[in-house]
Order: C-alpha cells, then structure tokens, then sequence
C-alpha cells in the first residue's frame, strides 16, 4: 500500500481546495486508484476476498477521513485569515447615546401623584388664567380682604362675561372650588400646576408649581389632616423619622388653620429631611400650608356645609423637589440650561412606582 | 411685630424664660420670626472687681492680676489694658465666653508663661459700643459676681409675625393675653383710669362720615412741654424698630404699639376751626408726614379742619398740623375707621403705614375711651399740661356679637375632645364670655373681629390647649389596593413626556409669560394674547400662545453657552381666549432642534445639522406614542409664517384637523430670535388628538400571523416634481387594498435619464397573499392596478 502513504502524504501537504479535489479524485474518483483496487475485490476468491476487502475498506476510509480532515484545517485558516483582516479597533468611540431627560417638577409632581394615588386621591385641573371669584372671592376673600393685597397678584386688564376681573391664578386653591362644582361630595382630590406672583429673588420666581390637597367628606376633622400631612411626607422623603410641627396660622379659605414645619439636621451646610427640629443642630422648615376648610368655601362650592366638612392643603412642588435632591436655585428652574438639566434631570425610565420606591437616589 | 421682653413683662406676670415665651408664641400661632437676645450674649460675662495688680514677669506691657468675679477664691488674670490696675470694677469673660464682637471662645491660656484664667472686656469687644482704649469700668457700687447681662438689664426682642385675622395681637398686650391664656402667667388687668377734664374742649370736633368713620373721641392737652422721650420710653420704641421722635408722638406710638390702639395728635395751632371726619372732596390734596403729596377722592375718609385736609384717616397724619418741639397745645384723635373704607384707601393710594395695618384688620371699637385715657394720662406725665373735657362725636359700632357654640364641635372638628371646663378656661381666659349648658352664647370681646362662627372658636380652643396635642387619625381607606386616579389626559402627558426623554430629548419648563414680541411673532393675528397690566418686567409679560417661542429664548441662552447641539421640548399650557372672556388653555408639546444632530465623527465624517425629516421622525414618533394614526395622517402645507415655507408641513387628522407642524423654522423667525444656523421645530397639539376608540377591555385581538410568506415587488415611476411622493404612495396603496399592505419609497432620483422637471421614484410594494399564493397571472393583474393608480396622479412606468 505504497500508494496509500503516498496519497496521505500529498493530502498532508495540500493547501488549497483545488489540490484537495484534484487528490480526491485521483484516489476516490471513478478513476482513482482506490475505485480501481476495489473493482478487483469482484474476481477474487472468497478467501482472498476476505483477506484483501478490509485491507482495500481501510485505505479507502483513511483516504476519505484525511481528506475532510485536511479540508476542515485549510478552512479553519482561512477563515483565522479572513478574521485577521477583518480586525477592527474597538477602542475608537461608539456612537454616543441620546441621553434625554424629565425636568425635576414634572418627576416630582409624578411622585406626588403616585403617593396620593395610594391614598385614593384623585388629579384635578383647572385654569391658570383665573377670574377673581374663583381665585379669591369664593376662597373667603372679599375685595378688601387684607390677605388679598398679599397675594402679589398679575392682573390682566380684561374682565369676563360676568365683569370678574381675569387674573393669574396665586395659588391652586381656585381648583378646590371649580371640583366641587363640578363633582359635588365627597372628594380626595390633589391639584398640581402653574401658579403666580409678583415676587422675584432666589428664593421666589414670579412663576411656581403648588400641589392643592382637599379632602370633603362628613366627618373628616384635623386629626386627618395631621395624618395625611405625615403620611405624605414620609412616603415622600422615604424615612420613618420625618417629624411635623403644626402651627395655628392664618388663611381665609381654613379654619381652623396651620402651617407646617418638617424637622430637619444640616448635613454638610444642607438641610435633610428628619428628626425633631428641637434637637442640637435641627431646625424647623416651613412646607405647608392647610387647614379644615372654611364653611364660607364649602358653601361657595355649592355644598351643605353643615352635611359637608374637610380639609385642605397647598404647597410648594418646586421646593419639595429642592428639599428632596438638594438643589438650591430656584431661578434655573425655569432656565432651559441643558447642563443643569442634564445634572438635576430624571431618566426616561425613572417612572415613580410605590414598589420600586417613589424617589431616584443619586 | 417687634417689642422686648420688659414691654411684655409689664403687662404679664410670669417668671417663664425667654426660650419659653418664643416657644409659646409659636405654638400659638404668633410665630417667632426671631428674638434678638443681646443678654444671652452677655450672660457669661461678669462684673468683677480687680484686688490686685503686677507687673507681668516677661512682658512689660502686661500686667498679672487677682480678679474677684464672685466666686470663692480671686482669679488670676492677665491683662494689657492700661486702665486695668487695683480696685477697678470691670467685665469679666470666663473660659467657655464667647466674644460677641469676633465670635472667639475664651479659654484658659498661658500668656508669657503666666496663666490666665478669664479676659477682662472693652467695649467693643463686647458689642457695647467702640471704646477700646481700655477695659469697661464701671461704677464702684456694682454688684461684683453678678452677670453683666443682669447688671445691664439686656432685653431680649421677640420678633412676632401676626397673621392678617389678629388684630388683637398688633399690640403687646393682646400677645399678653393670649401667653397668659396658655397658661404663661397672669395677665394684668388694664390701667386706664379715666383722666378729668378741667375745661371744656375748645375745638368743635365732628363726624359727617358715618359709615367711613363712626366715632371720633378727642380731646385738647393745653400747656406741654414737647422734647425727647426719656430712656423707657425711646427704649421701647427703638425695641419695636420704630425711630423715637418726640415725646407727643411718641406717646401715641406707644399706645399703638402697646394696645393696638393708632391715635394721632395734632398741634392745635395749626388748626382752624372744627376738626371733622369727612369724605375727601374729588382732587383734595394733602401733604403726609412721610413727606409725599397725596390727591385724594370722595370715597376717602379725612379728617379735616376749615382749612383743609389734616389726616388721611386712620392711614397717616398730614405734615402741616404734625406735632412739634415748638407745639403747647395738642388736639388728640383716637377715632373707629371703618376696616374696608381704610383698606380701599390705602390700596388707591398705594399707602401703608402701622395705622392702616390696625384699622384695615379692625381694632377694638370698645377700646375708644380707655385708649384716650391712657394717652392722656401718658402726655400728662411726659409733657405735662392740663386735658380738656373729652368730646365723642358719633358712636362706635358696640354691638355685642354671639357665637351659639357646640363645644362637641372641637373634637368634630379639631379632631380632640378637650373637656369641656378646660374649652370654657380657655376662651374665658382670651376674654370671651362663655354662658349656658349644652350649646354655649359665646360672646365674642370687641377686640376679636375675626371671629365669626364655631369654627374659629374651635381654632382658639385648639391653638391654646395645643395642636402638638391632636392625635394622628388615619383616612378611612377603601378596601383592596388603590384605584388608578389619572385621567386620560394625565396618562397621555406622562407617557409622552418619558417618549420625548427617552427619544434624547430634555425637559423643560420655561416661563409661562413671554417678551410681547416674542410673544406677537407666534400669536395667531385674529386674537391677541394675553397681556398682563402689571408684569414684574417687560421680558415676563405676555401669555404664550405657543410653547415655542419660549424654547427659542432657551435655545438661545443654550446656545450663547457654548451648545453644539441641542433637543429641547416641553409639555404645557398655551394660552388661547375662551369663550365669555375666560381662558382656553391648551395642552401642547413643543420641541425645538438646534445646532448639530451628529457631531463630527470618525466614522460619519462631518458634523449633521438637524433637518426636516429628523422634525418629522420625532412629529411622528411622539404622535404615534400618543395614539393617533400616524399612517392616515395628511402631510400638508400652512405650518405657519414662522416655519420655512418649503422645509415644513402640517400632520391633519383628516384635511381640517391639524394635529402637529412640523419643520425648518423660517429665517425671519431665527433672527427674531437672535439664533443662527438651521432650527428644526416640532409642536403636537394635544388638545386636537381624537378621543382613543376600544372597548377599555385588556383582552386583545387574537393572533393571525398570515399562513402564506408576503412578498415584494419594485417600480419605479417618472412624475413632475411638483406631485408629491405621499400622492403616489397613497394612490398605489390604494391600487389594490386587499393584496397591498405596504408601499415604501426607496429612491428618489433626479438627473441622467430623467425628463427635466421629473423625477423617478422607487417604491417598494409588499404584497399579502391570502388564499393561495400568486402565481404570474396574479402578479400581473395587481402590477396592472399599480401602474394604472399610478397613472392617475401622473406618474408613468420608468421605461
């Protein structure tokens, strides 16, 4: 079987496709060597026959095995070549990615509404340009109402059908009224939104966003309020420790009326939301205003104020979101500066679940 | 409301410390804005005496000295203050002092090898003044060992708020009455007693407005010597942050401040004739103590003599007949202003003073003739003189108001049962008067204005028995888990604003308020925008009729800092007019593409500015998330004389409803903007997107995928330029609807082979067989319909 050790060796030492074939045919093919040795198993005896027949098998089986064998290898190389060539630098830049981003008032304003969500209130809207009644009149502030002349109020030179003057709303309390006209009791509403006053350094900006609270039911009292206010808070800030300090204040549309403190420790020259603002290094910080709702305001929403009772609530969404991620301008609010965006902006994804807990840590 | 703690002091008994009485203020609701305590400061400063003093061993200038500041054994001291020497009383800081004028902490040191316990003070560095060529000394009869603070009588200034309802507590005494209602101390009972005229006064005095001024007390003190206050009294009122001027009108400041009660006096040698409250006369002028002319009108109140006008009532004397050094003879006016007449005026006038913050809130119309008593007797004592009979023209409105109260009304209320005896202790304490069993007669004191029903009576019970006190109570919560709350408004905007941010769009909030050019150059000609008659600054005055513009002034300042390539949206209002004069606002999205798309890059090449198309993508991405049929959307023309006329179009819901435009921003526009280079814009009106059909059900249709593989087919079609592309898509889709589901345009070309004013476009034509497939027949006959649809909008067959 010189032949054999020949051919394998040919096999061994091919390296193209095409010398493959051609030794595949000269040994395999219809005029190869082995088709020829195996035409000759016919005339032999059986006894030559079976000595000869694995013999011929063999060789032909080696023949064929080297061969896929040898073609395997030769494509593994090329294709090693083909690889090498193909080689990219990846430490050139990939295409950067389109990075967005949802302004801190709007991911507040969704975190206060998943909160109150749980708590069974509901979202309600109304206008911002205002007509005196609904803003002042109805909220228990007659025209010479000392509170009035605080309000800081943009008037627009125009006046309505009915000869209301036509305002920018100062607070979203306008909205208390224009939801029980509308839905009558009970209620657990909270309303977000734009609202407007003359007043302008770093700390006030002519425009800001309040969150109104109402709840109107039969025998709902302060106590619920208190709860409300704490409940909210925490779940607001996410800690167990938030502290609440109510004061007896002063607002036409509540009586009784208080503003609420939250406690607070400097941390780092920053104030951080919780324990008690009596204790060393705490302080108290104003973040509500609220009250149970003055009978006059019940009955200017059309209700039965000896049937119908509740409370209210306001505050300033623009501040919680300081207070909450630390941001100590009011003025970039409204700037538009993409990088202050970028910076104090909200992911796509962060979307405010009570499972996956309201706020984005940093 | 400013006043120290000795003003309080004299109208409450009370041994609580200052600390107590801030605390209790606030808990009150008259909150502690500060309380300026210059004894805490020096309370760790003592009077000492010097027993001895030596030459310091290292230094020359130094002496060591042997200090008693009271305690048992002299201290040790080194000084350099060349008064410092034997028998000297002076001021002591001990270790653990901090030195009001640099903050420093004194401790025990070594000075020069010589220890020191303690620092004897000037001056200065006490805060005290700017001595400090020595150490204080002070006389040789005060108290050694006894705090500087106590030898000084420092007091410490409360700094009040009062809320707009608390007439009452615009004077100390009213803040008395409520700490000594919560149980702080005994209230004092008033001293007023009356004082008797030894003549009849000399003035006829007179009200002819009745309604602007119901009563008007006066008197005549003949015979005062006016000058400068003493101490107390300048003392008090530099306290209360008001600037002593003379003794007359101190003294009513002092009475205003101390009861709530304004009064004026006049000097009665400028006055001719009687002094009457009347109404202004249409274009009365008179000149104000604050030295400003003021044109007066009928529904003003004056109070006036036979030669004009002498007083803005109840808001600020006139400047002619003002008291003097020179003044002997002074009229006194205590008068009741009606609260809203006094409240009008001073908004007309743009004028407020400490008067008008009293009678706009209402002062006690019961306190006319104890306040005239008390002033008297106070002029009398400062300045001396005789007082004339007292006149009361007019009467002040005395009736006596009742409140029927339910004390239950607390607990339903307030949210805590408080007994019954403790709510009668309480309001009895504030000055009602509590009668009867089971529903009480409340009789509300003159001095409460703002009390009007139960409910503020709830309010007085609550704020003095404690609001810290009302028990948390939970909502009643409906069962299970909550409820979804959003509207469908509220769930399309969040949706499309996580759309945008997540399309690498930043959110912003810009101004609601717009410059007025801005402003017109986005306004719809036929209704002008919102203006506003007083806006804080030209650049904050008219509403937006679009989210645009206001992005534009963004892009802008973006821009001057350096941006390359902006994507800018907002979601909000705009501002339109309603119906009846009310306004429509309308929710929209704006988005504006500024600068570069793509930077340069080492695969791309060049930097790419925005385009149309990139508005477009994004007008249909964001559409599409908000649910409108993106695929039956019209592209049409008129996005308005802002945008490019040849680079912009609208997207309709059919040819009227205009959902979004969408494009390149006119040149104009970009200069009016002060922004160069191209600007993509997109605005969605949200407020035009269709009410979304579907049953609300979350079941959804079942799944068919088709059982037979689509295939495609290309043609390419030779048409004018003018015809646009959407008119061929749309009539080839419509060639065939049951087998073609979907035509796209791969290629535009325009050039070699193309009749001048033509252009080929290839479309790709997606064919769905549905029972069998097509066999070259079928195939046939749709590209028939194909090309004859494409034929009706004049396009041809590329040959």
């Amino acid at each position: 079987m010189e032949q054999l050790d020949q051919t394998l060796a040919a096999i061994a030492a091919a390296t193209t496709p095409d010398a493959i074939e051609s030794l595949r045919v000269a040994a395999l093919g219809k005029q190869g060597w082995v088709s020829a040795l195996l035409k000759t198993l016919g005339a032999m005896s059986a006894d030559e026959r079976l000595v000869a027949g694995p013999r011929i098998h063999a060789a032909r089986e080696a023949v064929s095995a080297a061969l896929a064998a040898r073609k395997a290898s030769l494509e593994a190389a090329a294709l090693d070549a083909r690889l090498a060539a193909e080689r990219v630098d990846l430490t050139l830049p990939a295409a950067p990615p389109l990075r967005g981003s949802i302004h801190p008032v709007s991911q507040v304003q969704d975190e206060l509404v998943e909160i109150f969500a749980d708590l069974g209130f509901a979202v309600a809207t109304g206008p911002e340009i205002e007509d005196d009644w609904h803003n002042f009149t109805a909220l228990n502030m007659p025209e010479t109402h000392p509170a009035r002349a605080m309000h800081d109020t943009f008037y627009f030179p125009d006046r309505d059908k009915a000869g209301r003057s036509m305002l920018l709303r100062t607070h979203t309390s306008p909205v208390q009224i224009r939801t029980m006209l509308a839905q009558g009791a009970p209620l657990r509403i909270i309303a977000p939104g734009r609202v407007y006053r003359s007043d302008s350094d770093a700390t006030h900006t002519p425009m800001f966003h309040q969150i109104e609270g109402l709840v109107i039911d039969r025998a709902i009292h302060l106590g619920h309020l208190k709860w409300t206010l704490e409940t909210f808070l925490k779940a607001f800030f996410e800690r167990d420790d938030v502290v609440l300090r109510l004061r007896p204040s002063y607002f036409p549309f509540t009586e009784p009326s208080v503003e609420v403190d939250v406690g607070y420790s400097l941390i780092a020259g920053k104030r951080v939301v919780g324990g008690d603002g009596d204790a060393p290094g705490g302080g108290w910080m104003e973040v509500l205003g609220a009250g149970i709702i003055n009978r006059a305001v019940i009955a200017a929403g059309g209700l039965d104020p000896d049937e119908w009772q509740g409370f209210a609530f306001g505050t300033g969404v623009d501040r919680l979101a300081m207070l909450k991620y630390a941001m100590d301008d009011l003025r970039a609010f409204f700037d538009g500066d993409v990088r202050w965006l970028d910076h104090y902006g909200f992911a796509a994804l962060d979307v405010p679940t009570l499972s996956g807990g309201v706020g984005v840590r940093a | 409301m400013k006043f120290a703690g000795k003003w309080l002091r004299q109208y409450l008994d009370t041994d609580a410390d200052t600390a107590t009485l801030a605390r209790a203020l606030t808990a009150l609701g008259l909150e502690i804005e500060g309380v300026h305590d210059s004894a805490a400061a020096l309370g760790a400063f003592r009077v000492a005496r010097v027993l001895s003093a030596a030459r310091h061993p290292q230094a020359d200038k130094l002496q060591v000295l042997s200090v008693d500041a009271g305690g048992d054994a002299p201290l040790q001291v080194v000084c350099g203050a060349p008064n410092a020497r034997e028998g000297l009383i002076g001021v002591l800081g001990l270790p653990g002092a901090v030195v009001p004028a640099n903050g420093m902490t004194l401790g025990k040191s070594a000075i020069r090898g010589v220890e020191s316990h303690g620092m004897l003070c000037s001056a200065r560095e006490l805060g005290l003044g700017e001595a400090h060529d020595g150490i204080i000394e002070l006389p040789a009869d005060a108290p050694v060992g006894t705090s500087y603070a106590d030898y000084l009588g420092a007091d410490p200034v409360f700094d009040v708020a009062i809320t707009p309802n608390r007439a009452d507590c615009m004077g100390v005494y009213g803040i008395a009455r409520d700490l000594a209602a919560a149980g702080l101390g005994t209230l004092r009972p008033l001293k007023a007693a009356p004082v008797a005229g030894t003549f009849a006064c000399p003035v006829e005095i007179r009200t002819d407005d009745p309604a602007g001024c119901p009563a008007f007390y006066g008197r005549v003190i003949r015979g005062v010597r006016n000058g400068p206050s003493p101490a107390w009294l300048a003392d008090a009122l530099i306290s209360a942050g008001q600037r002593p001027i003379s003794a007359l009108v101190d003294a009513t400041n002092y009475v205003m401040l101390g009861y709530g009660r304004p009064a004026h006096a006049y000097d009665l040698a400028r006055l001719t004739g009687a002094v009457v409250a009347r109404k202004a006369r249409a274009g009365e002028c008179v000149r104000a103590l604050n030295g400003r002319d003021y044109t007066l009108d009928p529904t003003m109140t004056v109070i006036a003599d036979d030669a004009g006008v002498h007083d803005i009532a109840g808001i600020m004397g006139g400047d002619h007949s003002g008291c003097s050094d020179a003044t002997t003879d002074v009229l006194l006016e205590v008068a009741y202003f009606d609260p809203d007449t006094i409240a009008r005026t001073g908004t007309a006038l743009g004028l407020t003073s400490d008067a008008r913050a009293r009678f706009e809130r209402g002062v006690d119309p019961g306190f006319l003739g104890s306040g005239l008593d008390i002033l008297t007797a106070l002029i009398l004592a400062l300045c001396g003189g005789e007082a004339s009979e007292v006149v009361r023209a007019g009467t002040p409105p005395l009736a006596q108001r009742l409140v029927a109260y339910d004390p239950a009304l607390a607990a339903r209320l307030g949210g805590i049962a408080v007994p019954q005896d403790e709510q009668r202790r309480i309001l009895t304490a504030l000055g009602f008067g509590v009668s009867g069993e089971g529903l009480w007669r409340v009789a509300v004191p003159g001095w409460r204005p703002d009390i009007a029903g139960p409910p503020d009576l709830v309010e007085e019970v609550i704020r003095v028995h404690g609001l810290d006190r009302v028990p948390s109570t939970p909502l009643p919560r409906a069962a299970g888990v909550a409820r979804p709350t959003a509207t469908a408004a509220q769930v399309l905007e969040r949706r499309l604003r996580r759309a945008a941010a997540a399309r690498g769009h930043h959110e912003a909030v810009t101004w609601s308020f717009l410059p007025q050019a801005a402003a017109d150059h986005f306004a719809d000609p036929d209704h002008a925008p919102w203006a506003l008659a007083n806006p804080i600054s030209e650049d904050l005055k008219v509403m937006r009729p679009s989210l645009l513009p206001g992005l534009l002034l963004a892009a802008r300042r973006n821009r001057d800092r350096g941006a390359a390539g902006l994507r800018l949206f907002e979601i909000g209002r705009r501002y339109l007019r309603g119906e009846n004069g009310a306004s429509a606002e309308a929710p929209s999205l704006a988005l504006v593409l500024a600068g570069e798309r793509a930077a340069r890059d080492w695969a791309s090449g060049k930097a790419r500015a925005f385009d149309a198309f990139d508005a477009k993508a994004e007008a249909l991405a964001l559409l599409g998330e908000a649910g409108a049929p993106v695929d039956s959307l019209l592209v049409m023309g008129e996005a308005g004389a802002q945008f490019h006329p040849g680079q912009s179009a609208t997207l309709r819901l059919g040819p009227k409803t205009v959902l979004a435009r969408f494009g390149m921003l006119h040149p104009v526009t970009l200069r009016a903007f002060d922004l160069d280079g191209p600007v993509a814009a997109v605005e969605l009106f949200l407020d035009r997107l269709p009410v979304r059909k579907g049953s609300g059900a979350f079941a959804r249709p079942a799944y068919a995928p088709p059982a037979l593989q689509a295939v495609t087919r290309d043609f390419a079609f030779v048409v004018a330029l003018d015809r646009a592309a959407g008119d061929v898509v749309r009539a080839v889709r419509g060639a065939d609807k049951a087998n073609i589901v979907a035509v796209r345009v791969f290629d535009d070309f325009r050039g070699a082979g193309i009749p001048a004013g033509h252009r080929s476009l290839a479309l790709e034509v997606t064919l769905q067989p549905q029972g069998s497939s097509y066999d070259e027949a079928a195939l046939k006959a749709i590209a028939d319909r194909i090309i004859a649809a494409a034929a009706k909008v004049g396009a041809s067959l590329r040959g």
